[in-house]
């Protein structure tokens, strides 16, 4: 596509310093590391400075974390796009940095040549779900499915869902399209609805998964 | 001289203690105000260190302290014939209800070290600060209770023969303004002082509870995270055998962080919290990452020949596929609760693989089918495998057991 053109401008936030090395490290020779913040304050003016396509963020930081990052952005500079990359585990952090803006969740344990392919497919305003992030929607969607009364609330359809089914179940983009007879560019879609969806959707129903999820 | 004020303030500003003492007198003969300040700076005054003489126990502060009241009563009544003298009535009880502020104020032996502030049922009830305050003010010897008694008896009876007797307008204002001024005077002399000993003594346990829990989080992390840093140097020349340290390192890290001392303590207790564990057991055998993704949970109980098939599939992945990790999808609906263990490994033709063999047939499609459910197989060479694990499930217990309501009608 436009690999021919420019390599991607990345940027990282991540307020754990060996990290952030080490994913300078793997990303080093392939794209353009622009910069890199280790909090949420320097690293919201830098990227206004700098104007990355891609930032890869950390959700957990001191100050707001991601979430604050992006919000922050993103009302300035809505064309920089955010990944957020992370060890946590809590649905909540995950559910609440994708809804400040985030294109994508992937974690910190993800091979380098998934996380490049990552970073160009949100350069390109796709999504990425990881497996992990896809049950935490599934989950989210599954609980607050039943009460449907909520008309500010939308369903996933079930093609997202058997989209999210496979994404969960660890099949890339291409195995989903296959295993459902579609073509990839038609789970793009489906995925990218889920996410807008996600971002759109009653803040008071997620909340109170996130606090019933937070129960188990 | 009495209990060795007017030496200690001398000492303090670097006076001859009789020009101090002289001073004392002096004041006390004016106004009264002499013997006030004499009382503060003895309810006051740091207790000397052991070494000085009259001041090494409680026998010798008692018998101090009642020459003490001798002394300040004998003044007051020689200041009573001199003629210089607002009336009885104003005096007695204002000398009574300073005797109480004096109990109260003082402190008995050294400031009570945090490490030994009584620990009340009632000082919980209380924000921390004021519990601290409560404690330190109060001490902990067994005199303090006595002690704190007998001060606010001698304040309210002060206080009380005060207001009873105070017939006329005259006698009543002098009495207000007298006492304002012992109150304005003791809040003075005292107060600093006490506010800092309190404030430093809060801050003093504060810091130890602070300390505790750094120990305590140090402890943790030598025993776990240091331990598997070290052998990962040494076994840095095996990669796989390096993930699978980290990944069990990360797992009890995280479970730590999320709130359990141990986690492992106590046995699953929803079918997803299981399928973790067993996933962790195989990763941990295999060095193979079995990632796990779940979607709703339930009570383990009559899920387990799931689980048992769900651990076969994954050793199966984890032995036989060469894949680099293996992924755990569960579902819980209404009415099944549905695993995928699915590998990216090289795979194999369904139909070469002899039917008796145990791992896929016995364990994981017979177990399924006696329990109700079934198995399916995908597999394609060079493709990876996936198995699907399907469990119909009675439909009361989905996440929490229903509440059953049990209705009597009579």
């Amino acid at each position: 596509m436009n690999a021919m053109t420019e390599p991607v401008r990345v940027f990282l936030v991540d307020d754990h310093q060996l990290f952030l090395a080490g994913v300078r490290a793997e990303l080093g020779e392939t794209v353009d590391v622009v910069g890199a913040a280790s909090d949420v304050d320097a690293a919201i003016e830098m990227i206004r400075e700098r104007g990355p396509d891609v930032v890869l963020v950390d959700v957990h930081m001191p100050a707001g974390g991601g979430a604050r990052v992006i919000s922050e952005v993103g009302r300035t500079h809505p064309h920089v796009q955010f990944l957020a990359l992370s060890v946590s585990d809590a649905p909540e952090d995950v559910i609440a940095t994708i809804r400040a803006g985030a294109r994508g969740y992937v974690t910190k344990t993800i091979a380098p040549d998934e996380l490049l392919d990552a970073i160009e497919r949100v350069r390109s305003g796709d999504a990425v779900f990881s497996p992990r992030l896809a049950g935490f929607v599934l989950d989210a969607f599954a609980d607050i499915a039943p009460a449907a009364a909520d008309p500010e609330l939308e369903q996933l359809t079930p093609r997202e869902r058997e989209v999210l089914r496979l994404i969960a179940r660890g099949y890339a983009y291409k195995e989903v399209a296959r295993d459902l007879g579609i073509s990839a560019k038609t789970v793009e879609t489906h995925v990218s609805s889920v996410l807008r969806k996600l971002q759109l959707s009653s803040r008071h129903q997620l909340a109170r998964w996130a606090s019933d999820r937070r129960l188990i | 001289m009495v209990a060795g004020v007017a030496a200690g303030l001398a000492d303090a500003f670097g006076l001859e203690a009789n020009v101090v003492r002289c001073g004392f007198v002096v004041l006390a003969l004016a106004s009264g105000l002499g013997v006030l300040l004499y009382g503060a700076g003895w309810a006051l005054m740091p207790p000397a260190s052991e070494d000085t003489p009259g001041r090494e126990n409680e026998h010798g502060d008692a018998i101090a302290n009642v020459a003490f009241g001798a002394v300040v009563l004998g003044g007051l009544l020689l200041v009573r014939a001199v003629g210089f003298w607002p009336g009885d009535l104003v005096v007695w009880p204002l000398a009574a209800a300073f005797a109480g502020l004096a109990l109260l104020a003082m402190r008995s032996g050294p400031p009570a070290g945090a490490n030994d502030l009584p620990d009340w049922q009632v000082l919980r009830r209380l924000p921390p600060d004021a519990a601290d305050a409560v404690a330190v003010l109060v001490g902990t010897r067994r005199g303090a209770l006595a002690r704190i008694g007998a001060g606010f008896a001698c304040v309210a009876i002060g206080i009380a023969v005060f207001v009873v007797s105070a017939d006329s307008w005259r006698a009543l204002r002098g009495a207000v303004i007298a006492s304002l001024a012992v109150v304005v005077g003791i809040a003075l002399v005292v107060g600093p002082g006490l506010s800092r000993l309190v404030h430093a003594l809060v801050a003093e346990r504060r810091e130890r509870i602070r300390a505790d829990e750094r120990a305590d989080m140090a402890a943790h992390l030598h025993d776990s995270v240091l331990q598997t840093l070290a052998l990962v140097q040494r076994r840095a020349n095996e990669p796989r055998e390096v993930v699978r340290l980290a990944r069990m390192q990360e797992r009890e890290l995280r479970g730590w962080l999320l709130g359990g001392d141990a986690p492992a303590a106590h046995p699953a207790s929803s079918l997803g919290a299981a399928l973790e564990e067993v996933a962790a057991a195989v990763e941990t055998e295999h060095g193979v990452p079995v990632e796990v993704v779940r979607v709703r949970d339930r009570g383990l109980e009559g899920a387990e020949p799931l689980l048992a098939a769900a651990r076969e599939a994954m050793m199966n992945a984890a032995r036989h596929s060469g894949a680099a990790t293996v992924s755990v999808y569960l579902e819980v609906e209404t009415d099944r609760a549905t695993i995928f263990v699915r590998d990216r490994g090289k795979g194999f033709d369904p139909d070469t693989v002899p039917t008796d063999r145990g791992g896929i047939s016995h364990s994981i499609v017979g177990r399924m089918a006696r329990a109700g459910g079934h198995a399916t197989l995908r597999s394609t060479v060079g493709d990876g495998t996936e198995i699907e694990l399907v469990l119909p499930l009675a439909k009361v217990d989905e996440q929490e057991p229903a509440p059953t309501v049990e209705e009597h009608e009579t």
